[in-house]
C-alpha cells in the first residue's frame, strides 16, 4: 500500500497487533456486556446496541449516550455530552500524533484515529519507535468487534440472567471506571484532590431536587468542565511535564510502569 | 418530545469520531496553551469519577453493596491490579453481597 509499506514487515506487525488485542477484547466483550444492560434500559434494540458500540467504542463515551437517550434529550445535547465524555480521546489523538512517522498518509491518520480506545492507545503508545499503523489493525481487528458483540449480547441476553447476576454485572463498568483513575491519582496529589471532589459534587448534586429538571448526562458534562477548568487554573501542568501527558494516558489505559 | 435512536446514535458517532481523528490529522505539533495543555490533563479523571459516584451506589439492587464494590475497586488499583480484575471484583463483590442480604433478610 505505498511507500514504507513493506508487506512482511505490515503482517507481521498486524499479526502482532492481534495477539495484544486478543486479551483486550475478552474484557471488551466482558464490559461491554454490562454496558448493554444499560443500553436495553435505554431501549436499544440488539442492532441500534452493535452499531453504537461499532461506531463509538467508548465505554464512559457510551454510557453517556445512553443517559442522553433515556433522557430524551436534545441531540445538540447528545453533541455536547459525548464531546466531554469523550475529551481523553483527543489527548491520546495528540499524543498518537507525535508517535507517527511525518510521512504517514492522512489515511492511515484517520483509520488509526477512529480505533483509539484507552487500551488500543495504550498499547499503541507504548510500542518504541514510529507507530506502524498496521500494528493498531490488527487491535482493533479483534478488540473493536469484541465490544460490539459484547453490547449485543449484554442486550439480548441481559434480561434473560437472573436480576442478581444483572445487578452484579451493573457495576463492572465502573469497576473499569476506578481502574483508569485510580493508578493515576496513586501518583498524583491533585488528581486526588480532582478525583475527591468530583466524588463529592456529584454526589451533592444528585442530591439536591432543584437540580432534577437537569438530566444526568449534562450534569455529568458541566461538572467535568467546571473541576477540570478549576483545577487546570489552580494546578496548571508546567512546561517541563512534556511526558505527563503521555504517562497520563498510559496509566489510564492501564498500562503497568 | 421523541427522538430518534439512530440519529441520536449517528450524533454520538460524527463527534466521537472527530474528537479521535482530528488532532491526529490536523495538529502536527506539541499545544503549547497551558490553560488547554492542563485542561485536557485533568478531563478524563473529572468525567470518570463524576460517572462512577454515585451511580455505582444505585445500580445494584442494593446500595451497600455498591458502596463495598467502590471501596474494594480503589483498594484493587490502588494496589496495581488491571483493569478486567478490577471490574471482575466489583462484581463478585456485589454478587456476595446481595446473596448475603437477601439469605439474612435485614
Amino acid at each position: 500500500m505505498g511507500a514504507g509499506c513493506q508487506v512482511n514487515r505490515n503482517r507481521d506487525a498486524f499479526a502482532n497487533g492481534i495477539r495484544d488485542g486478543f486479551p483486550i477484547a475478552l474484557g471488551y466483550f466482558a464490559v461491554a456486556f454490562s454496558l448493554g444492560i444499560v443500553a436495553k434500559k435505554a431501549g436499544l434494540s440488539p442492532f441500534q446496541g452493535f452499531l453504537s458500540s461499532f461506531l463509538n467504542h467508548a465505554s464512559a463515551g457510551e454510557y453517556a449516550e445512553f443517559t442522553v437517550i433515556m433522557a430524551d434529550a436534545p441531540y445538540l445535547e447528545m453533541a455536547f455530552v459525548i464531546l466531554v465524555a469523550n475529551m481523553r480521546y483527543l489527548l491520546m489523538s495528540c499524543a498518537l500524533s507525535q508517535k507517527f512517522d511525518a510521512k504517514t498518509s492522512w489515511v492511515h491518520r484517520v483509520l488509526v484515529g477512529f480505533g483509539i480506545t484507552d487500551e488500543i492507545f495504550g498499547i499503541s503508545v507504548g510500542k518504541p519507535g514510529a507507530l506502524n499503523p498496521c500494528y493498531s489493525y490488527g487491535a482493533m481487528a479483534i478488540a473493536l468487534p469484541g465490544w460490539a458483540l459484547g453490547t449485543v449480547m449484554g442486550i439480548v441476553a441481559g434480561n434473560v440472567l437472573p436480576a442478581s447476576v444483572v445487578s452484579a454485572l451493573s457495576v463492572a463498568l465502573y469497576g473499569m471506571f476506578v481502574a483508569i483513575i485510580i493508578p493515576a491519582a496513586r501518583k498524583n496529589k491533585v488528581i486526588r484532590g480532582v478525583i475527591a471532589a468530583s466524588f463529592l459534587a456529584s454526589f451533592a448534586v444528585s442530591r439536591i431536587p432543584l437540580l432534577d429538571g437537569i438530566s444526568d448526562s449534562m450534569k455529568i458534562s458541566l461538572l467535568t468542565v467546571l473541576i477540570a477548568g478549576g483545577a487546570a487554573v489552580l494546578f496548571p501542568i508546567g512546561e517541563e511535564k512534556e511526558d505527563a501527558k503521555t504517562e497520563a494516558a498510559k496509566t489510564e489505559a492501564g498500562e503497568p510502569d | 418530545m421523541t427522538h430518534d435512536i439512530y440519529i441520536y446514535i449517528l450524533v454520538a458517532a460524527a463527534v466521537s469520531c472527530l474528537i479521535r481523528v482530528l488532532p491526529l490529522t490536523l495538529i502536527r505539533r506539541k499545544i503549547k496553551n497551558p490553560f488547554l495543555r492542563s485542561f485536557l490533563y485533568y478531563v478524563p479523571y473529572a468525567t470518570l469519577a463524576v460517572m462512577t459516584f454515585p451511580a455505582i451506589i444505585t445500580a445494584p439492587q442494593v446500595p451497600l453493596a455498591g458502596i463495598l464494590a467502590l471501596a474494594m475497586g480503589v483498594v484493587a488499583a490502588w494496589r496495581g491490579v488491571n483493569m478486567i480484575g478490577i471490574a471482575a471484583l466489583c462484581c463478585g463483590v456485589v454478587f456476595v453481597c446481595e446473596t448475603l442480604v437477601s439469605v439474612w433478610p435485614m
